[in-house]
């Protein structure tokens, strides 16, 4: 006989935290079951796809640099999802940090002054802003579908930067591929370790979790957001402006993905190119829910998130599939966590034999 | 191939652009009417593309991968449901996670497809209606999956409007708690309406792909799906709407190509052109939520709310 939901009196806390442990195993169970689908030994390529990306300290260094983005992203997300504001077009507002930190970089070109950096950091929060405020504004003021109009954005974003570097941008010297210049060094985040590729922009992820966390945990603005996500009406009666909520949720969104492009195109790429996006704006949508959308969820959710795209990385190179193999990994663990979710309102009951009062 | 004129060119195109975009709204309308947003569109319309074409090389038949498009549709979407219906997770988790997975599968298999190319399939002709002057040859000679868009068209507006099951649905999506209580399987119905609408939407992907263009290119979707959504919203949930909306996006979709193609020399670069489609959507996103009552009297009453029959 089949076992029945059966609503729990109050939401089990130790299922909040434990639904997202068990996704992550129901996804590494599923990571056998596919290696084992696509006829490679799933033992080994459970351990080419999981473990070799860690097996030394260059792999630590390299996750936690693929980790920098989708904690910035994740994190800024969060704040608006907590609201029920759905900034799904990250994204986009990633890419239009890009091409604004790219574009201080460019135009200051030759300049050696330290503020360089903080003023591309500056100009990628507000390329992201910009364009997450374009889906705030019609929010607010046409009351247009957020999902829908930011993930416009995206498309939008992309064409833009093909254009850039396609078009105006394109380095003269660079027999005619689309790229921009390479940033001089005055633009490149330092490293933090010799040897690794590990830079500066981890630290600002590090603080802007710490910052989410102040502000959703601490701040009376964070605590509004909560309301207006978990009670509207409750919000409403408080007299909780609901315009505020969307702005707030949209532009920490914006912002952070803004700043996790810079971090991109001065970081590992040292150039603006096309493909400045690895997909990480909708990876991070993955990371907030998988970390609860809670600052120190998304941290480890952002590692494993890491891993997912690295061991792609390594089943291109050594068991011959190709690296989109990450985002399947990826699509799964949110499916298993959705699913999984469902234990924390529900337990399972299973039919017993004597049944009264009934039928 | 006979030369026809620019105008029976531009309504040629314009069809074939809108036929996805007719399939996939359609589909996707069936199900909100029964209260479930799903919006996984974007990833059900990329793994109906590529199961389509993998199935049309294979096989050798057209007619199979529009088949198979549909059928996988119908799977992934199984997904979805079965985390939001029966496990009552968030809809608009549940589609955005969908979305994600399926562009991402989309990607894994269609990897050793990407050289492939199929061989375009020759339109149904209609004999006498196709030597009409200018509309003869865009509307009586097209590929058989734009009849197909048409019949569908009929199909829905009869089954929603005419026929009881579809009273039943609609009732499922204003009021699923009246519903149940007067004996309707509420959740049944719209598992039944949920792979309905991803099978309709795996179809369109499958067009693109076997039809269309006829090729795979990871991304080939490229927003249709999410468009395909906001067409549902413009339509303020009817069909009619929807297919004069659909007409008006392809409509948008070929200018750009025939602006490029026509030798003109602009000095408007080729991606601003490109983003048209994108800019429209969000115009008309705007132009039709302005008015919160017009989404307020027209959205299913239910739509995107868990429901849980008090077993």
């Amino acid at each position: 006989m089949l076992p029945r939901l059966e609503a729990r009196p109050e939401p089990s806390t130790a299922m909040r935290y434990a639904s997202p442990l068990l996704a992550v195993a129901l996804t590494l169970v599923g990571g056998l079951v596919v290696f084992a689908a696509l006829g490679k030994n799933p033992v080994e390529g459970f351990r080419v796809f999981f473990l070799s990306p860690l097996k030394d300290a260059y792999g630590v260094a390299e996750l936690l640099l693929k980790a920098t983005p989708l904690m910035l992203i994740a994190v800024g997300l969060a704040v608006g999802f907590r609201a029920n504001v759905w900034n799904i077009g990250a994204e986009g507002q990633y890419i239009v940090g890009a091409i604004a930190g790219a574009g201080v970089a460019l135009y200051f070109e030759g300049s050696t002054s330290p503020l360089l950096l903080p003023l591309m950091v500056v100009g990628g929060a507000i390329g992201g802003i910009a364009w997450a405020s374009i889906a705030a504004a019609l929010k607010t003021r046409f009351n247009a579908n957020e999902i829908l109009v930011s993930l416009m954005l995206v498309y939008i974003a992309q064409l833009g930067v093909s254009w850039l570097v396609h078009g105006p941008w394109k380095d003269p010297d660079g027999f005619n591929f689309p790229q921009t210049k390479m940033f001089h060094d005055a633009a490149i985040l330092p490293i933090l370790i010799e040897g690794t590729r590990l830079n500066a922009a981890f630290l600002l992820a590090l603080t802007a979790l710490l910052a989410g966390y102040v502000f959703m945990q601490r701040s009376f603005p964070g605590f509004q957001m909560r309301v207006a996500g978990e009670a509207a009406a409750a919000a409403r009666y408080a007299g909780f402006s609901a315009k505020r909520t969307v702005w707030t949720g949209l532009l920490a969104g914006g912002a952070m993905a803004g700043i996790a492009g810079m971090g991109e195109v001065s970081g590992p790429m040292g150039q603006l190119t096309e493909h400045v996006s690895n997909n990480y704006g909708f990876a991070a949508i993955i990371v907030a829910f998988v970390g609860r959308l809670n600052p120190i969820g998304i941290f480890f959710a952002s590692l494993l998130m890491a891993l997912l795209y690295l061991g792609g990385e390594q089943a291109q190179q050594y068991l011959n599939l190709p690296s989109s193999i990450s985002k399947v990994f990826q699509g799964m663990l949110l499916f298993f966590l959705l699913g999984a979710d469902v234990f924390v309102n529900y337990r399972l009951r299973w039919p017993t034999a004597v049944r009264f009062g009934r039928g | 191939m006979m030369e026809h004129s620019i105008l029976t060119s531009v309504l040629i195109a314009t069809i074939i652009a809108g036929t996805p975009l007719i399939i996939a709204a359609l589909g996707e309308l069936v199900t909100e009417k029964s209260g479930v947003l799903n919006l996984g569109a974007e990833g059900i319309m990329a793994v109906g593309a590529i199961a389509g074409f993998a199935a049309a090389h294979h096989s050798g038949s057209a007619s199979f991968g529009a088949l198979a498009g549909g059928a996988a549709g119908a799977l992934v979407s199984l997904i979805f449901a079965f985390l939001t219906l029966t496990l009552m997770a968030n809809q608009v988790a549940s589609g955005l996670a969908l979305s994600i997975f399926g562009v991402g599968l989309s990607a894994f298999i269609g990897k050793p497809y990407e050289s492939v190319t199929l061989p375009a399939v020759s339109t149904l002709r209609i004999p006498l209606l196709a030597d009409l002057p200018v509309v003869g040859p865009a509307v009586f000679d097209q590929q058989a999956l734009v009849y197909v868009s048409w019949a569908l068209f009929a199909a829905v507006v009869w089954f929603l409007y005419k026929s009881r099951a579809g009273l039943v649905l609609r009732a499922v999506g204003e009021s699923p708690g009246s519903a149940h209580s007067i004996g309707y399987p509420v959740i049944r119905i719209r598992y039944v309406a949920t792979l309905f609408g991803g099978a309709m939407v795996g179809l369109a992907g499958a067009f693109l792909s076997v039809f269309y263009t006829p090729l795979w290119v990871e991304g080939m979707v490229a927003g249709r799906g999410w468009i395909a959504l906001a067409l549902v919203v413009f339509a303020t949930w009817r069909p009619l709407r929807v297919l004069l909306g659909a007409y008006l996006f392809g409509g948008v979709m070929i200018a750009q190509l025939f602006v490029q193609g026509s030798g003109a020399q602009l000095e408007i670069p080729s991606q601003f052109l490109s983003s048209l489609p994108y800019w429209a959507t969000i115009i008309v996103l705007v132009v039709i939520s302005r008015n919160l009552n017009t989404i307020r009297l027209n959205s299913p009453a239910s739509l995107g709310q868990p429901y849980r029959p008090d077993a």
